[in-house]
């Protein structure tokens, strides 16, 4: 990757007590990127998201955030960088306008009142500006966090699960305005649970247990994964999945319209899995590449909830 | 490095959610009232119909009509006539009643006499604010009880000296603090018990709700933090102070004898103290129940060892040292010297300067504290 790397960090290392929450995790985002950032809940994705901004201070590891030291430098890295927090961060009892104010008072901006209009504009939220966010539903709360983490122009936006609980128009609306920021150059890492979301994001980290364990394309996720997968089409679709799932040997099953996809990383455990739908009416079986949709499911179901490190959770979820 | 602009900013936030949070305002403006009314009554009302017991050595015209005076004045319930010392000693030390009065054998004959005879009011001065309005009362009382005769009496015997002599035993408190000392007093409490519990969920309140996270995300220094935090309660802390100053004034008649712009100095660097403590309160409590808990644990001390309730001087070395590191007790200190005594800047300029060591360390302290990551 020969682009400008506006994240750059190598053997990150956080420690809650005994827990290594975080372990040993490298990041190399270029320029204007979206990077997705995967993994189950307490994975350690806000820790190092919170690391990343200079909210929390790493035990161990070194690198450069926007070419500052990630160490030493956080209070100007904070200056260049937009963060939205996994839960509703903003002041409850302020209005919509008060909580814009605030944050670009807070980064020394001119012209405050004339920034937060436009900002208000932009976002939509102009007739709403008196009111308190507090009483805001989940996606206008959203809108809100992200037009005060945008209010200073940062180039860095880092962005943990900002789509959670939030409902699919608003989710899509958010997802083009990340998109139009990124097309001005704007540098995303973003959290997210949802597939949907992941495909969108031209490259994407896995990490789970403080690990990460995949990092590449998206498009080269699959591969990446090494899965082999299979197509099953029949009208007896229960039956076919009834025995299925009674041999086993796959590692992911899912139903695709009118056919089952079945995917695993053992080629011959998953070829005597499929032996056994011989038989069913109007089978058809045929080998398939193993799509991101199969991949994820993959990654997001092999690895269950890591709250053995669940420290991550404090004050989010 | 520190920003006016953040400052400002902070400021402004503290201020608006200020003015949301009605109830929380509202108490403290409530707190002064509530207070000078509950401790006002000690003061204002003075105690009246005491239960009072005579013991009549002699009988006669005088005594007769001050007995009736006596009643009258609705000061002193006689409820029981006693023969000798000690049954009336009894009553007394029983709590049965307030008061004895004694009207010695031939009172009457050397009052004519102009030997000026002696009335023995003995009082439990336990509770001084109880036994400080009749006693100085019992003195007119007699006075007017006596004018009638007295206009017979000779003319060399009229006028002062009075024609008895009225002597008084404070029994159990001989000090007998003066409830002039309440009032003053209660502008400390009321500063440090309110400014306090406000500040020190300034910081608790932003962890528990989670915006912390974004307030640190931002470029905002701590210093900026704590002084946009603090602040804007410094308005509050001088509506509080004016309105106990009005009530001295208007409803207590407390005299205001020293010097306006020392006092006013003391009272704002004694407002900024007390919402120091309370920030560095909110850098050490990690939920807002704690921050209470803290508060009152620099509270009790605040009343107890300050000269507040005790006189300072009567307490032991190691609760004096205790006192001496509490911001009220300098205040305290100043507050009576400047209101009661009429101190200028010289007298009270040694309890100021323990109250800025005071504020400094706490700043200093809080800043230390305080984490701009959320380690």
């Amino acid at each position: 990757m020969s682009a400008e790397l506006v994240i750059d960090v190598k053997g990150l290392t956080k420690k809650f007590g005994p827990k290594i929450v975080v372990d040993h995790f490298d990041l190399a985002v270029p320029k204007g990127a979206i990077y997705g950032f995967l993994g189950p809940n307490g994975s350690g994705k806000t820790t190092t998201i919170r690391m990343v901004c200079g909210l929390l201070r790493p035990d161990d590891g070194s690198g450069s955030v926007l070419g500052l030291d990630v160490i030493m430098a956080s209070a100007k890295i904070k200056e260049r960088v937009g963060y939205m927090t996994q839960r509703f961060s903003l002041y409850e009892d302020l209005s919509i306008r008060e909580n814009l104010e605030f944050i670009a008072r807070l980064y020394s901006l001119d012209h405050v009142a004339d920034r937060v209009s436009a900002s208000l504009k932009s976002l939509g939220l102009s007739d709403r500006q008196k009111q308190l966010a507090g009483t805001l539903s989940g996606g206008w709360k959203q809108r809100l966090a992200l037009a005060a983490c945008m209010i200073h122009e940062p180039e860095l936006l880092l962005l943990d699960e900002p789509t959670a609980g939030v409902d699919p128009k608003a989710r899509r609306d958010f997802w083009d305005a990340i998109r139009d920021y990124a097309a001005e150059g704007v540098t995303t890492l973003v959290s997210t649970h949802y597939m949907d979301e992941a495909v969108q994001c031209d490259r994407i980290a896995f990490i789970a247990y403080g690990k990460k364990l995949i990092d590449a394309r998206t498009a080269d996720i699959p591969a990446e994964v090494g899965l082999h997968a299979w197509r099953i089409e029949t009208p007896q679709l229960d039956e076919a999945t009834h025995r299925l799932k009674a041999a086993g040997g796959y590692d992911v099953l899912a139903r695709f319209g009118a056919a089952i996809h079945v995917a695993g990383c053992d080629r011959a455990a998953l070829e005597r899995c499929v032996a056994r739908v011989s038989g069913l009416d109007d089978l058809q079986v045929e080998e398939i590449e193993a799509g991101l949709e199969e991949a994820f499911i993959y990654l997001m179901t092999g690895a269950t909830d890591n709250f053995a490190n669940g420290l991550e959770a404090r004050g989010g979820q | 490095m520190m920003s006016f602009s953040r400052i400002r900013a902070v400021f402004l936030k503290e201020l608006v959610q200020m003015r949301r949070d009605r109830p929380t305002f509202a108490i403290m403006i409530m707190v002064p009232i509530m207070q000078l009314t509950l401790f006002g009554f000690a003061i204002d009302t003075d105690p009246r119909h005491l239960p009072t017991a005579v013991e009549l050595r002699d009988d006669g015209p005088l005594t007769r009509s001050l007995l009736a005076s006596m009643r009258q004045s609705d000061y002193f319930r006689i409820v029981a006539q006693v023969s000798t010392d000690e049954e009336g000693e009894r009553l007394l030390r029983s709590g049965e009643v307030s008061y004895l009065i004694v009207i010695p054998e031939n009172f009457e004959r050397e009052f004519v006499r102009g030997e000026r005879p002696q009335i023995l009011i003995a009082a439990d001065a336990s509770d001084p604010v109880a036994a400080s309005g009749p006693i100085a009362a019992a003195n007119e009382i007699a006075r007017r009880a006596f004018a009638p005769e007295l206009d017979r009496l000779p003319k060399r015997l009229r006028g002062a000296p009075a024609p008895f002599e009225a002597v008084i035993h404070r029994q159990y408190n001989p000090a007998g603090e003066t409830s002039m000392n309440i009032v003053p007093g209660l502008l400390g409490i009321i500063l440090t018990m309110t400014l306090i519990m406000i500040t020190s969920i300034a910081l608790t309140r932003e962890v528990e709700r989670g915006t912390i996270e974004s307030l640190l995300s931002t470029p905002v220094h701590a210093s900026e933090i704590m002084i946009g935090k603090t602040t804007p309660y410094i308005l509050v802390g001088v509506i509080q102070t004016a309105i106990v100053l009005i009530a001295a004034r208007l409803i207590f008649h407390i005299p205001f004898a020293g010097a306006v712009w020392p006092f006013l100095l003391a009272i704002l660097l004694f407002i900024f103290t007390n919402l120091m403590l309370g920030y560095l309160i909110s850098t050490v409590a990690k939920t807002q129940m704690q921050a209470m808990q803290m508060t009152f644990f620099i509270f009790l001390p605040s009343i107890l060892l300050s000269g507040f309730m005790f006189p300072f001087a009567a307490m032991p070395v190691w609760a004096q040292a205790i006192g001496e590191a509490l911001p009220i007790t300098h205040f305290l200190r100043i507050v009576r010297e400047v209101m009661l005594k009429g101190a200028g800047f010289a007298e009270i300029r040694g309890d100021i300067w323990p109250i800025m060591a005071i504020v400094t360390i706490l700043a200093l302290a809080s800043l230390a504290r305080f984490r701009r990551t959320l380690d």
